[in-house]
């Protein structure tokens, strides 16, 4: 079985996000990008899957600051293969980075592809699907439970309340995965050096793709702080007695 | 392409969901705005005798087949591809949840028409469409316009009141065929697989306190655990925690998770991400405890503080004692 996973670079949510001048996106001058958690899931499926079974996983990333050591660190927990997509901007939106992926895995021989359910900067849906759209084939997203018997899978697609769907889905197929069977792995930074010294990453030039997304940004802004919380200051004893004083009323 | 504004009926177990008639509500204010009038498209097996609970509608565009009653993605993303060329909507407005966002996306290539996701408002502008996403985990906004002759607006559930969709009334029915290869389809639904039942009833309790990834690892439980017996109250939690199998799926918080309304919702170490925030924020009294002082679950609380948790807690449940 040849799986393959498209990671996505997203803006890591620990760093303040400014928004440029214009007012319609992130400032991205300094941003740092990291792996989209739900794309950490993805990959650990994918490898689960070849460890139980055996198959080959290819990882692709569209190139951001941090793509190198995402994927050389994808290669490090056991990925065969990493791709590195050039030439797409960074403001692409969701619907170009799909049309973009597209075009790389459309000429793989694969049999899955495993993206990570959803992304923080997806404004206009989520890669997994429209990535399956432009592939013409089918796709079950907000998949966790994945099992593997022959050439068939069987997916548990989750809703609310703890309520899943089982699926059974015949290749080729996206699935865009919420929860790896485990949490993803960590590779040890001293296999990731010596994959980086050994190894030299694939690259293919795509160049944004001619998607019009239909829909202009007139406006990105931090949401106002409407009334927010009242914040507790003072030391971790002050504002530990002021919340107990809040629970006690509470509860009497 | 039409004025209509089209609603996707998400439905479960034979009962709509509350996000249907959220959007209905919705719709019916948006409709005066572009001239026309509110449809919904309702897709599978059974359904049309539901039909009156759809009042807020002036036409119900169903598509009815034994094949279609429990949701897949594949086979009703096609029936939903059919109706939108039958009905040729302004707008369709469709849940941004596990069911939605499979068939907007969908949608959005099969039509090749506009999508705006993660929607907590939208408006008519004059010719546009414009639609307000939250995105970055709640941190960013952003407002889309779109003048596409026909827009797909994917809404979080829960921003709009239900109440304001729920009419009975009697809507024009009109049928719409079914695709083909239903039966035979690459997805084929199985079964629903019911949530286990767990040890601790988490919506039952008056006191939750809830934990995210800033807890770092199991082993720092027990001091949500010693905090939650000083109280009276249980240990609830984010997605993470139950993905690392450190608490049991019944103590998940959330879209995916279960739904709170207890008295006391005391976060500690949680962002506060859209998907969490859907299912506590109706909670009576929100404490937050994070170090990020631009987490959005301050903009959920009504206390907050960017005390380190490991400091703070153990202080609290001293006091408590
Ligand atoms: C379809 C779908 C469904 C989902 N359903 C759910 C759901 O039901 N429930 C849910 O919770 N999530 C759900 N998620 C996941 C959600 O998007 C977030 O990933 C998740 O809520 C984040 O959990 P968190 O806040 O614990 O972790 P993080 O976002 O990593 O936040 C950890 C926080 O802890 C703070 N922190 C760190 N150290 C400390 C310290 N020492 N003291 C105080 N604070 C500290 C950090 O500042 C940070 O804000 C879903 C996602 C998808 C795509
Ligand atoms: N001490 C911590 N408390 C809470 N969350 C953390 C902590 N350390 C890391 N994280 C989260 O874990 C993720 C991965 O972190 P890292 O492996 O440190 O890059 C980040 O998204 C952080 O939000």
């Amino acid at each position: 079985m040849n799986i393959v996973v498209p990671v996505k670079l997203v803006p890591d949510l620990v760093e303040e996000l400014e928004i440029n001048d214009d007012g319609t996106d992130l400032e991205r001058d300094f941003l740092s990008y990291k792996i989209n958690e739900f794309c950490d899931h993805a990959i650990e499926e994918a490898l689960q899957i070849k460890e139980a079974h055996g198959a080959s996983v290819t990882v692709i990333a569209i190139e951001r600051d941090e793509t190198d050591k995402v994927l050389y660190t994808a290669l490090a927990k056991g990925a065969d293969r990493a791709v590195k997509v050039t030439g797409v901007d960074e403001a692409a939106t969701t619907h170009t980075a799909a049309k973009a992926m597209c075009t790389v895995i459309a000429g793989m021989d694969y049999d899955v592809v495993m993206t990570g359910v959803q992304a923080a900067d997806d404004r206009d849906g989520q890669l997994g699907i429209l990535l399956a759209g432009y592939l013409g084939v089918p796709c079950v997203s907000v998949v966790s439970d994945v099992s593997v018997s022959g050439d068939t899978l069987t997916v548990h697609k989750e809703y609310s309340g703890g309520m899943m769907a089982r699926y059974e889905v015949t290749p080729k197929i996206v699935l865009g995965v919420q929860a790896a069977r485990q949490t993803p792995r960590y590779a040890p930074v001293s296999r990731v050096r010596q994959i980086m010294k050994e190894t030299e990453l694939e690259e293919v030039l795509v160049g944004d793709a001619d998607v019009d997304v239909g829909s202009t940004v007139r406006r990105m802004y931090t949401p106002e702080k409407g009334e927010g919380a009242e914040m507790l200051e003072g030391s971790s004893e002050d504002v530990a007695a002021r919340i107990a004083q809040l629970l006690n009323e509470k509860r009497s | 392409m039409g004025q209509d504004i089209l609603v996707v009926a998400e439905h479960l177990k034979g009962e709509f969901a509350d996000v249907t008639f959220e959007l209905l509500g919705k719709a019916a204010e948006l409709a005066g705005a572009t001239g026309g009038s509110v449809s919904v498209a309702l897709i599978g097996s059974g359904m049309k005798d539901k039909a009156q609970e759809l009042g807020a509608a002036a036409k119900v565009y169903s598509v009815d087949h034994t094949g279609l009653a429990d949701f897949n993605p594949l086979t009703h993303g096609s029936a939903l591809a059919a109706v939108v060329d039958h009905a040729a909507p302004r707008l369709t407005l469709v849940a941004n949840t596990s069911m939605g966002m499979d068939l907007a996306a969908s949608l959005s290539v099969a039509k090749d028409l506009p999508l705006i996701a993660y929607a907590l408002d939208v408006q008519v502008d004059g010719d546009a469409i414009v639609a307000t996403s939250q995105l970055y985990g709640g941190k960013i906004y952003a407002e889309s316009a779109s003048t596409g002759a026909s827009v797909i607006v994917s809404v979080l559930a829960g921003v709009f009141p239900a109440d304001a969709g729920r009419t009975n009334g009697s809507p024009a029915i009109e049928d719409v065929a079914a695709p083909d290869g239903i039966d035979d389809a690459q997805v084929r639904f199985q079964a629903l697989v019911e949530p286990e039942g767990g040890d601790v009833d988490i919506t039952q309790h008056d006191i939750l306190v809830a934990v995210g990834r800033g807890i770092g690892s199991e082993d720092n439980l027990p001091l949500a655990e010693e905090l939650a017996s000083a109280l009276g109250g249980a240990v609830c939690s984010s997605r993470p925690i139950v993905d690392s199998k450190w608490l049991p799926k019944t103590r998940q918080v959330g879209k995916s998770g279960l739904k709170v309304k207890p008295k006391v919702y005391l976060a500690l170490g949680i962002s506060g991400a859209p998907e969490h925030i859907e299912g506590m924020k109706d909670a009576e009294l929100i404490i937050a405890v994070n170090t990020d002082e631009t987490a959005p679950i301050f903009e959920f609380a009504h206390y907050g503080s960017t005390e380190d948790l490991f400091d703070l807690v153990p202080a609290l449940t001293e006091k408590l004692k």
